[in-house]
């Protein structure tokens, strides 16, 4: 191997592992019992969990139609289209809060009419927690979904319209099973950014224990206050996303992914 | 007639205008170089794709024209082969052949209990569980075949359907396609490149070249008779084009060739490559047909030596690997080349 490849591909690998590795060697691992079962950490382990699995359900809900008509419609401005829906992607996350924000809170264009007609205000729910986490986290899934229905073979859907089958049909029966390998990947990735979701939620749902405190805000402030049960925190982050990284990989990832 | 059609498609550089009509348990093939617009042509029968112009009818309803009436693939009644079979990788082949009844309104258990006739019916009992990629080749294209068929669609297209199989499957699996093609009580449309195929396929042949037809007629027809190189190459001819005056005919390249029938006008001149005789030196007696060439290529055919030659006429030679290594050919090399009145075949243009 070349060295100009090898050494920086060491030393990305040591910046990547690294730190993680600091964070498995100063956990307080004898206390580390006594610190999950303080109170507040299981609830805001729960919420996280919660909130991150609805918003990669909303995701799923929304965005797999919408990587479809990116990849198979022949609508007009796609390119446009995929461009707007992918700026989340790349805008920082408060940014994204504030926007949610003026739109759906108490005073906002959507919101306001929400407000006036059901006595309802989204900020500071959960249901605002997970409004937060699906805006940042659906792209994600969207390029991915889009990504895989681009792979696949398009013919089979031919194939589908020759034995009766209408696009919705198409769809369900033909187009959906054969990319289902992208869309369990795209669903991963979609469930890790909303579970590590941090700037959009703190800005529009609010860091309140119990209703809107996930685990990432309770590590941040955990650990102005107490730099060891932080540590523990984020172990416990560390360790669930790691379990589903190799569980989704062992169950769907890793069978027959494209084709 | 069961399917009457005139496409019209622009693409780039190339127009694709045919028309075309088959009647009930015909089979038409519609047979042409790469990129003459075949599969094009098929996927507009199929209503896969809208043409720019032109209209399909099948057994008498228009379900394409110009007026407005477009019917999707989906509403028509028609089963389509591919070329490289199109089995949803993710049904069992069971499944697979069902799945048209299924989307058509029949109920789970007839709908596979039919599948499962049609599986018998193409040599697959047994495999409907298995998953598509654990058929063999011949075997996949078999279950494509079934679920084309089974639904007892009007009208049946079938798209480079052999071209993917190797030499051995193709020959076993073409022969059971003409069997079920024989039974087949609607019309029939065959793409190909293969000119095997259509002979041994179809009742009708219509070759396509650049988006046009340029030859239509029985196999037997198309083979003896070929109107362009294309065909000519395909079936094993050699086309010369010429004006007939007699029993003489001027090619258009210059020469002459003496043919058996008196001929008038312009005509095409075929002649088959193992009519023609090579010598070393001018052939004794008086042989109308004899031209002194020149040995371009020579490439082993089967139990012959193809051998391309240039010069006045340009022609094609099959010898005998014995004659051949006989006359101590090599390329370049100065060769008489005779053919008898007789057996060049003559007709109009």
């Amino acid at each position: 191997m070349p060295v100009p490849l090898l050494v920086p591909a060491l030393l990305a690998v040591g910046f990547l592992v690294l730190p993680l590795v600091g964070l498995v060697v100063r956990a307080p691992w004898p206390e580390i019992g006594a610190q999950l079962a303080r109170p507040g950490v299981g609830e805001a382990l729960r919420l996280s969990l919660v909130s991150a699995t609805l918003a990669t359900l909303l995701s799923l809900l929304l965005g797999v139609p919408l990587a479809w008509v990116l990849a198979r419609s022949q609508v007009r401005g796609r390119s446009l289209l995929r461009a707007l829906v992918t700026v989340p992607l790349v805008l920082p996350p408060v940014v994204g809060g504030v926007a949610l924000f003026l739109v759906l809170g108490r005073q906002g264009i959507v919101g306001r009419w929400l407000f006036e007609a059901t006595g309802f205000s989204l900020p500071f729910t959960t249901a605002a927690v997970v409004v937060a986490e699906t805006f940042v986290a659906m792209p994600f899934l969207v390029i991915s979904v889009e990504g895989a229905l681009r792979a696949a073979d398009a013919r089979f859907e031919d194939a589908a319209a020759t034995l009766g089958a209408d696009r919705w049909t198409t769809f369900r029966r033909v187009t959906l099973p054969l990319v289902a390998p992208g869309v369990a990947a795209g669903a991963v990735l979609c469930w890790a950014r909303a579970l590590g979701e941090f700037g959009a939620t703190i800005t529009f749902a609010g860091n309140f224990p119990g209703t809107t405190q996930t685990m990432p805000l309770a590590v941040y402030l955990t650990l102005q206050r107490d730099p060891e049960a932080a540590i523990v925190l984020s172990l416990v982050l560390l360790a669930v996303s790691l379990a589903t990284l190799l569980l989704l990989r062992g169950r769907w990832l890793g069978r027959g992914a494209v084709g | 007639m069961s399917l009457a059609a005139h496409v019209v498609v622009r693409r780039g550089a190339l127009t694709l205008d045919v028309e075309l009509a088959v009647a009930d348990g015909e089979v038409l093939a519609v047979l042409g170089p790469n990129g003459a617009g075949k599969s094009t042509l098929l996927r507009v029968l199929a209503g896969l794709l809208a043409p720019d112009g032109g209209r399909v009818v099948v057994d008498g309803d228009r379900v394409w024209d110009d007026a407005g009436r477009h019917v999707p693939a989906h509403q028509r009644s028609l089963g389509m082969v591919f070329q490289d079979h199109l089995l949803f990788p993710h049904l069992s082949v069971a499944d697979n052949v069902a799945f048209g009844l299924r989307t058509r309104g029949a109920r789970r258990a007839d709908a596979r209990a039919t599948a499962e006739g049609w599986l018998d019916r193409v040599g697959l009992a047994g495999l409907g569980d298995r998953r598509p990629g654990q058929l063999s080749g011949g075997q996949a294209q078999r279950a494509a075949l079934a679920r084309a068929l089974v639904g007892d669609p009007r009208l049946l297209l079938l798209d480079e359907p052999l071209s993917a199989l190797d030499a051995r499957t193709r020959l076993t699996v073409r022969a059971e396609l003409h069997r079920h093609l024989g039974d087949y009580a609607g019309s029939a449309v065959l793409v190909t490149h293969d000119p095997v195929d259509a002979m041994a396929l179809a009742d009708r042949v219509l070759v396509v070249e650049d988006g046009r037809v340029v030859q239509a007629g029985t196999p037997a027809e198309v083979a003896r008779r070929p109107r362009t190189d294309y065909v000519a190459r395909l079936v094993g001819l050699v086309l010369l084009a010429g004006t007939g005056t007699g029993t003489t005919v001027a090619l258009d390249g210059g020469s002459a060739v003496a043919v058996a029938a008196q001929v008038h006008g312009p005509v095409f001149v075929a002649v088959r490559p193992e009519s023609v005789a090579l010598y070393l030196s001018r052939p004794e007696g008086s042989p109308r047909n004899v031209w002194p060439l020149r040995l371009v290529t020579a490439t082993p055919h089967g139990p012959v030596v193809r051998c391309d030659l240039a010069g006045e006429v340009a022609l094609t030679a099959d010898v005998t690997a014995t004659s051949f290594a006989e006359l101590g050919l090599a390329p370049g090399a100065q060769v008489w080349a005779s053919v008898k009145a007789s057996e060049v075949a003559v007709y109009p243009r």
